[in-house]
């Protein structure tokens, strides 16, 4: 394409601000400029022509966030319009000037925020990009241009709906803040490794700040981006003046900055915010003659979240192994009952520990294992910032996790067998990724290391076909345990220090197979992930709560001169040292202080639970389970204690914190004592189910939350439908399940009408079901006038409705 | 503050407020709770990323209707606050995306830790809202102005739908990345937007905060 020849001959320019213009001709704030595009043609094509006369090549439409959200018909003009218009004004332009120039489609944000943070929809977003290019492709222009963009999500989402429907070249740039984040926290590392995974044709930053505030973000991300960089920044910072935004840098001081940034390396330079064709003129002059830093290739093998990026190759990489059925009766247990809760603080306890990456596996028979594997995605990556290992068999499941993930992920996996790298490599090369790849094919496992290498030979060469360079394939070299093959680890660690030295390529290994059927194998682990480690190994997938293994780690990085004065290894085990005193002295301190002036009926768990202590109502409650009987304990101990605490809390003695902390030390006891009855054959009886949910339009569900805690620990089962729940989706939950009793929260007066609503549904087609309501903005007047059955004013209100309905 | 925001170390947090936030009422917090604050303010000191943004307009007021150029309301609440202003500072802050992180994070695994950090960034954003007003307050001064204390979209009658049109106005997406939902809810949640009338006459009024409100029984009021 044109375009993009031009682009690998010269610097090209970008024109420069849009809005401020608009404004100086009349355009009020608030008002949408896209409609200008239609009403003012006359202006557009000056401000164009202008640019066009300054020296720029490539002019963005006026298209900054025309999108089917904003112009949906009811401002009187649809998207189409808008959008088709503000191409001829630029075609136009061009015509008029003479020159030759490029038409760059303009792809701005939403202006919402993407769930879990706001309430648009991923899918949604991506179609409204996509409706966006789909008519600039139609209306020829030469090359998407998403800019401004602020989330990296939002981002993905607008280079995913450009790339589903034209074959244009898409540039995309985002806006960093003074920190160099983007606003949902992204570093320039983890938005190039991202876009470059989605396919961009060149990338770059704009607006934001002005070119000096820029200058260091801008040389992270030419150190990493093997694309051409597009450097658009304001014209300084915005300061405000009489009411007017002005800006600091004037064109001369301007177009020196953006000299100094093409000689850093930036292939494309032009301005946004509250820049002229005065400071495009200046620049293009003084950029002109610039001889253009060449882009190069880095090779460097990268995987990204929302938030960091994670180089492997420089340092060992620590992939958490402990979110995977595998061998793991309560993860299974856990994603059987969809509880999520147990997945996540898996998640969270091993970044806790150390590590860098989590595998994600969820592959259980019985389970919908694509619908779980994209939830569980969502879920992890709203909480925790480390890349994920999306790890499954299944291509769906792959696929549907890789579309909706935050960043770059690394992929577990694919071999060389035909048909898995043509199952796997085009998902690669369409979502971005790291993939893992087994040293094997249709013939097996190769017995020795010569056999291994000639797989990983072939996998890179199809890897190329496909268009996916060897920095982003990882070959696992396969562990097969020493109890049945002697040469296994032999073997394995040969194929490890020939990939690196003979293929140059990078390695991983699921370290902890090598000692199956083993007794005490954390023995054989910890010193074969040493010899691996020393044999060249990359990444390896780990348990990062075993402390065997991590001393491995982080003693290799002390040995090997990997970090600098020893400072994680004092960090991290000074601590260590630190934490051993201190649970020595809790235990020569014996164990949890009497509240009750020593009377011996209130028993040390009930204390703890009452002061909201988990590990020692842990420890009580399995020293009561060696004398007691498992409901005796529960209705004789834990029960009143939680009581208790309850009429504390309505008597305005115990608050919020206090009551939930006691509500989790029970929680903590009560799994002990299930565990103990399932055991036993007896299992607690359940008092009944109750429908919690935040309604349609709210996101906000602190309140609903406490409720759950709570009720769970009177013994309810909870049936969460979550946040922003639609009318429908709670009177079939409870029309499905015959529900008896229905929570719902809601926060504003917004939302209220929604609760409503609600309420008048699940009186038509599930008559049987008491409401109880509550929430920020509701009272009791609120709650009947809305045909609520009761009013909570507070969490222990709804424990006690609870009891009524259920009459226990 | 100018302190917290170049070191991260020691924001000057409003303990009592965090504890009212929680229901307390002067009483002494139990150890492990004083515990889960400390923990609480040292994770928002770290992940709150605050951000500020203003913008001046004019102000006329004729039978009622208050006319802020890119924003026309009724509100008799409002009106009162506004008494002898002649032009209007439009203002919007947040805590940034980092903390629904948080939030979400502990609303999932650890309750009683997101209450406290609900309470704890509540605290924090008001802090942070107050010292960006004082600066603006003490500007404003030295030019002879004086600035009103801020009144929200949504306190007395001042109508929640004039969100749109202050979010638009302030381009709170693009400046400081804080957006709407379709039910008028800002996100991140730890967001703030406010009208501060700027008048050439000092501030006689003593009513504000919580007793200019007229919700008389919400739970918080001081």
């Amino acid at each position: 394409m044109e375009l993009l020849k031009s682009m690998e001959e010269r610097i090209l320019f970008f024109d420069g601000g849009m809005g401020s213009l608009l404004q100086a001709q009349g355009l009020k704030p608030g008002e949408l400029p896209g409609i200008w595009n239609i009403t003012h043609p006359d202006v557009l094509v000056e401000i164009h022509r202008k640019y066009l006369e300054a020296g720029a090549d490539i002019i963005l439409t006026n298209t900054f966030g025309a999108d089917g959200l904003k112009y949906n018909g009811q401002t009187g003009y649809c998207v189409e319009e808008i959008v088709a218009a503000a191409i001829r004004n630029v075609k136009e332009a061009i015509r008029q000037s003479g020159r030759h120039a490029f038409v760059a489609l303009d792809i701005g944000p939403t202006g919402k925020l993407l769930k879990p943070l706001g309430d648009l929809d991923f899918e949604d977003a991506v179609h409204l990009f996509g409706q966006v290019a789909a008519i600039g492709a139609r209306e020829k222009v030469d090359l998407v241009l998403i800019e401004t963009m602020s989330d990296s999500y939002e981002a993905k989402a607008a280079v995913l709906g450009a790339k589903e429907n034209c074959d244009l070249p898409v540039f995309a740039t985002v806006t960093f803040d003074e920190r160099g984040k983007l606003l949902t926290g992204a570093s320039p590392a983890a938005v190039v490794a991202m876009l470059e995974g989605l396919g961009v044709d060149a990338l770059g930053v704009n607006c934001g700040l002005g070119p000096v505030q820029m200058k260091p973000f801008v040389k992270e991300i030419l150190e990493v981006a093997s694309v051409p960089v597009i450097v658009n920044p304001n014209a300084g910072l915005p300061r405000s003046e009489n009411g007017c935004t002005v800006y600091d840098i004037d064109a001369d001081k301007f177009a020196l900055e953006m000299q100094e940034i093409v000689r850093m390396g930036a292939r494309m330079v032009g301005g946004c915010c509250g820049t002229t064709p005065e400071h495009i003129e200046k620049m293009t002059r003084l950029c002109r003659e610039e001889k253009p830093v060449p882009v190069k290739p880095k090779g460097r093998t990268v995987v990204s979240s929302f938030a960091q990026a994670v180089e492997i190759g420089s340092e060992p990489v620590i992939i958490g192994e402990r979110i995977n059925p595998t061998g793991k009766p309560k993860l299974k247990q856990a994603l059987r009952d969809r509880n999520l809760e147990y997945i996540l603080q898996e998640g969270v306890t091993q970044q806790e520990h150390g590590a860098h990456v989590l595998d994600v596996n969820v592959g259980l028979p019985e389970i919908d294992e694509p619908s779980m594997m994209e939830e569980i995605v969502k879920d992890l990556q709203s909480i925790i910032d480390l890349p994920l290992q999306i790890d499954t068999s299944s291509p769906e499941a792959m696929e549907r996790a890789m579309r909706i993930y935050n960043g770059k992920p690394l992929i577990n996996s694919v071999n060389g067998k035909e048909e898995s790298m043509r199952q796997v490599f085009p998902l690669v090369k369409k979502y971005g990724g790291v993939v893992v790849a087994l040293a094997l094919d249709e013939g097996g496992i190769p017995e020795h290391a010569d056999g291994r290498i000639a797989i990983a030979r072939k996998i890179y060469k199809t890897a190329q076909e496909y268009g996916i360079g060897p920095e982003n394939i990882l070959i696992d070299a396969l562990c097969l345990t020493i109890s049945s093959d002697s040469r296994g680890a032999i073997t394995t660690l040969e194929t490890v220090k020939r990939v690196r030295d003979e293929l140059g390529g990078k390695t991983i290994l699921g370290v902890s197979n090598i000692s199956f059927g083993l007794p005490v194998r954390e023995n054989i682990n910890a010193v074969f992930f040493t010899m691996a480690l020393f044999n060249g190994l990359n990444a390896a997938i780990i348990n990062p709560g075993s402390a065997a293994m991590m001393r491995v780690y982080h003693s290799y990085r002390a040995l090997m001169d990997l970090d600098e004065m020893c400072g994680d290894y004092i960090r991290v085990y000074a601590e260590e040292a630190a934490k051993m005193k201190a649970s020595a002295a809790v235990k020569a301190a014996g164990d949890v202080p009497d509240l009750h002036g020593g009377e011996s009926e209130v028993s040390a768990l009930a204390v703890s639970i009452e002061r909201g202590l988990k590990e020692q109502a842990a420890s009580a409650v399995q020293k009561l389970l060696k004398s007691r009987d498992s409901m005796d304990i529960i209705n004789q101990e834990m029960i009143p204690a939680l009581d208790r605490v309850g009429k504390g809390f309505e008597a305005g003695t115990i608050f919020l914190p206090q009551l939930l902390m006691s509500a989790e030390a029970a929680k903590t006891a009560f799994e002990i004592v299930r565990e103990k009855m399932k055991g036993s054959g007896c299992e607690q009886e359940k008092k009944g189910t109750i429908i919690l949910a935040t309604v349609k339009g709210d996101i906000h569900d602190i309140g609903k939350n406490i409720v759950k805690v709570l009720l769970e620990n009177y013994g309810y089962d909870v049936l969460d439908l979550g946040k922003d729940v639609p009318p429908e989706r709670i009177v079939d939950t409870a029309v499905e399940g015959k529900i008896c009793l229905v929570g719902l929260s809601a926060l504003m007066t917004t939302t209220v009408p929604s609760m409503e609503e609600t309420i008048r549904r699940l009186r038509q087609e599930a008559p049987w079901a008491k409401v109880m309501v509550g929430g920020a903005v509701l009272t009791r007047e609120y709650a009947d006038s809305m045909g609520a059955d009761r009013y909570c004013r507070d969490a222990m209100a709804s424990v006690n409705y609870a009891q009524e309905v259920f009459g226990k | 503050m100018t302190k917290w925001l170049e070191t991260r170390k020691a924001f000057p947090w409003n303990e009592r407020e965090i504890l009212r936030y929680l229901g307390y009422r002067g009483q002494e917090p139990e150890e492990n709770v004083k515990k889960l604050i400390h923990e609480c303010r040292l994770e928002l000191e770290r992940e709150a990323n605050p951000k500020a943004v203003w913008r001046e307009f004019p102000l006329t007021i004729r039978d009622h209707v208050l006319d802020m150029t890119c924003l026309k309301t009724c509100s008799r609440s409002l009106e009162r606050n506004l008494k002898d202003c002649e032009s209007v500072l439009l203002f919007g802050a947040t805590l940034g995306s980092g903390v629904d992180v948080l939030l979400r994070r502990y609303g999932r695994l650890q309750m009683s830790k997101a209450v406290v950090l609900q309470a704890s960034s509540v605290a924090m954003l008001e802090t942070w809202c107050d010292w960006q007003n004082e600066v603006l307050s003490r500007e404003y001064q030295e030019k002879g102005w004086y600035m009103r204390p801020r009144f929200s979209p949504g306190y007395g009658d001042f109508p929640l739908e004039c969100q749109r049109k202050l979010s638009g106005a302030l381009e709170l997406g693009k400046r400081i990345g804080v957006t709407l939902t379709d039910s008028l809810l800002m996100v991140p949640s730890k967001s703030v937007t406010a009208v501060m009338g700027l008048s050439r006459k000092p501030w006689t009024c003593i009513v504000q905060g919580c007793e200019a409100c007229g919700k008389k029984d919400c739970q918080y009021r001081r």
